[in-house]
């Protein structure tokens, strides 16, 4: 009875073990693909980059092309960007005002609500907008044009779908977003202003004075330069998961939410590597810079 | 004589002879050893054709054969995993982006379901490949949009509409119009009957004729509609299902003029004719039970 039940035992624990161990090469095998998948996919983004920019520099767009997708991407996005610029730099003033009170550095707050908007909130926030409102929008146009076989049809007619619908698409992220930035900061910038001085009582002259002596050119050429990778980023991934979509109405609905989804997080992960970038270029430029405090 | 009756005394001549050679001496189109597979799924196994300069090669078999497969890598649109297309002694899978598109204004397509550019009314759509590829004054394409839409039996009042406002025969045939604008050598139609009602269909099978008759064409035709095979093949190509296959049977089940086909000795050849399912649910069902 003994003798059976540690054989018993020792099978179980055998099985358990053979178990675990397939359990363990099964993780690793769906690591292994998953990594696969991602190679391949971003192998697959940047060949349809690279034919695209073949497009690019080869042949001129034409304009019938280029004028919706730049009416689409700047006239259209421009009131959205406008109204929450507005309101980030607003929410900033907002959300300093008790630190800063607290160390009576109020009229400081102009400083940091405008860097923060140079540097960061404006690009990033123009930048999400834009995947948000057109990249979203572009992938579920073409994910439909290609569910409906009209970029075969296209091809059919000896047009090249990268060079007719791609790269116009691409020219008007990259062209306008540093203008979208640009009114995305600004009105933060008015908005923080009106704020701090109309509703927190700062004082005009030193919350102006502390703006400028703290917030250059440079700032501004940090936020347009970051802004033009986050604008080509966007039409790259979108246009790829629109052409790229699965047959059906969830294929499409897959597509726009993958476009926006991707770009969301390719512009956070660029944001830190230009971030850190373009701060080490500032440092080799001036290292004796002013500081805030 | 008409190319059309040219070939039609041909067919007389040759009904009673031995099945067709599918070997032409200088085939426009020559599909050499076609593979296609889609991830681990292949659809095509091995097919081998020639289409000579002139003729209505009708393309058949069941839904998911292969057909449209083999019709888009014809025009470059899908490429072979091996195997090539040769197209006029062009090898369509060696050619770069630029010569694939200049080969590609060669040919016309009709799509399946038109595939015609929502955002565009009726006249962008059919002006479109003459303002991409022709130097014409707006004047000249406006004529030439009209001319066209007119061969396909439209009203002058379609032009401004959008695909949307249109019938699926009205959006077939401006689909047509479309892939007639630059007087293509080659006529590629995907199903171009299907869904549509009988009169419509008779329609389309008269535009496949008449544009045959009017234009020195090559044309290929995918379709499931034995109606539009008896009126407008030169020569019929059967491909059949490759999960229904043994790993030696060769892909393409018949290869003659239409007039054989009722009478070819493989029974899966009869049943498509005629439509008879057999014991195919009875397959299904089983299939389904053991998945």
């Amino acid at each position: 009875m003994s003798s059976n039940f540690n054989t018993a035992n020792s099978a179980g624990n055998g099985g358990l073990l053979a178990r675990a161990s397939r359990g363990i090469e099964d993780s690793i095998a769906d690591l292994g693909s998953l990594s696969l998948e991602w190679v391949a996919g971003f192998g697959s983004i940047a060949i349809f980059f690279w034919r695209m920019l073949g497009w690019l520099f080869t042949r001129r767009p034409r304009m019938e092309t280029l004028l919706p997708s730049f009416y689409q991407v700047g006239v259209l996005s421009l009131p959205v960007v406008a109204l929450t610029g507005t309101f980030i730099g607003m929410v900033l003033a907002v959300q300093s005002y008790a630190q800063f009170r607290g160390l009576g550095l109020e009229t400081r707050m102009g400083a940091v609500i405008n860097m923060a908007l140079f540097r960061e909130l404006g690009p990033v926030l123009a930048a999400t907008m834009l995947a948000g409102r057109v990249g979203s929008a572009m992938a579920a146009e073409l994910g439909t044009m290609r569910v409906t076989e009209q970029i075969d049809a296209l091809a059919s007619m000896g047009s090249n779908p990268l060079h007719y619908l791609v790269v116009p698409r691409f020219l008007a992220c990259l062209l306008l977003i540093p203008a979208l930035t640009i009114m995305a900061v600004f009105m933060g910038v008015v908005g923080g202003f009106f704020y701090s001085t109309y509703f927190l009582d700062i004082d005009t002259f030193h919350y102006l004075d502390n703006s400028r002596k703290f917030v250059g050119a440079y700032d501004l050429f940090i936020g347009v330069f970051k802004s033009l990778f986050f604008g080509m980023t966007i039409a790259v991934l979108s246009c790829y998961r629109g052409f790229h979509c699965r047959p059906g109405a969830e294929g499409v609905g897959q597509a726009a939410t993958a476009a926006f989804v991707h770009s969301f997080v390719a512009i956070i992960v660029l944001d830190l590597f230009l971030g850190i970038l373009l701060d080490e270029i500032h440092q080799m430029i001036w290292p004796n810079a002013v500081s805030l405090l | 004589m008409t190319e059309r009756s040219r070939l039609k005394r041909l067919a007389v001549a040759v009904s009673t002879q031995p099945p067709m050679e599918n070997t032409a001496p200088n085939p426009l189109i020559d599909v050499r050893g076609l593979h296609v597979r889609f991830g681990k799924q292949q659809v095509l196994r091995d097919v081998s054709l020639q289409i000579p300069q002139g003729q209505t090669l009708v393309l058949i078999g069941e839904s998911g054969c292969g057909k449209t497969v083999l019709l888009k890598s014809i025009i470059g649109l899908i490429y072979p995993t091996q195997g090539d297309i040769v197209f006029d002694g062009n090898s369509m899978s060696q050619l770069k982006d630029r010569e694939l598109t200049q080969q590609r204004i060669r040919f016309g397509f009709v799509f399946q379901n038109a595939a015609l550019f929502d955002s565009m009314t009726v006249a962008q759509n059919v002006a479109f490949p003459l303002k991409q590829h022709r130097q014409h004054s707006d004047a000249e394409i406006h004529e030439i949009v009209m001319g066209r839409l007119r061969e396909v039996g439209l009203p002058d009042n379609v032009v401004r509409k959008k695909p949307a406002e249109l019938s699926g025969g009205m959006r077939k045939r401006v689909g047509l119009a479309r892939a007639l604008a630059l007087s293509p050598e080659v006529m590629l139609y995907d199903e171009p009957t299907t869904g549509l009602d009988p009169i419509m269909t008779d329609v389309i099978n008269e535009l496949i004729i008449r544009t045959r008759e009017r234009y020195p064409v090559t044309s290929v035709v995918v379709t499931h509609d034995m109606r539009t095979v008896r009126r407008v093949a030169d020569r019929v190509v059967m491909l059949y299902p490759l999960n229904r296959l043994t790993k030696t049977e060769p892909q393409v089940l018949y290869d003659n003029q239409a007039e054989h086909l009722e009478k070819h000795d493989d029974e899966r050849v009869r049943q498509f004719v005629r439509g008879e399912a057999g014991a195919r649910l009875q397959e299904m069902q089983r299939e389904t039970y053991v998945e």
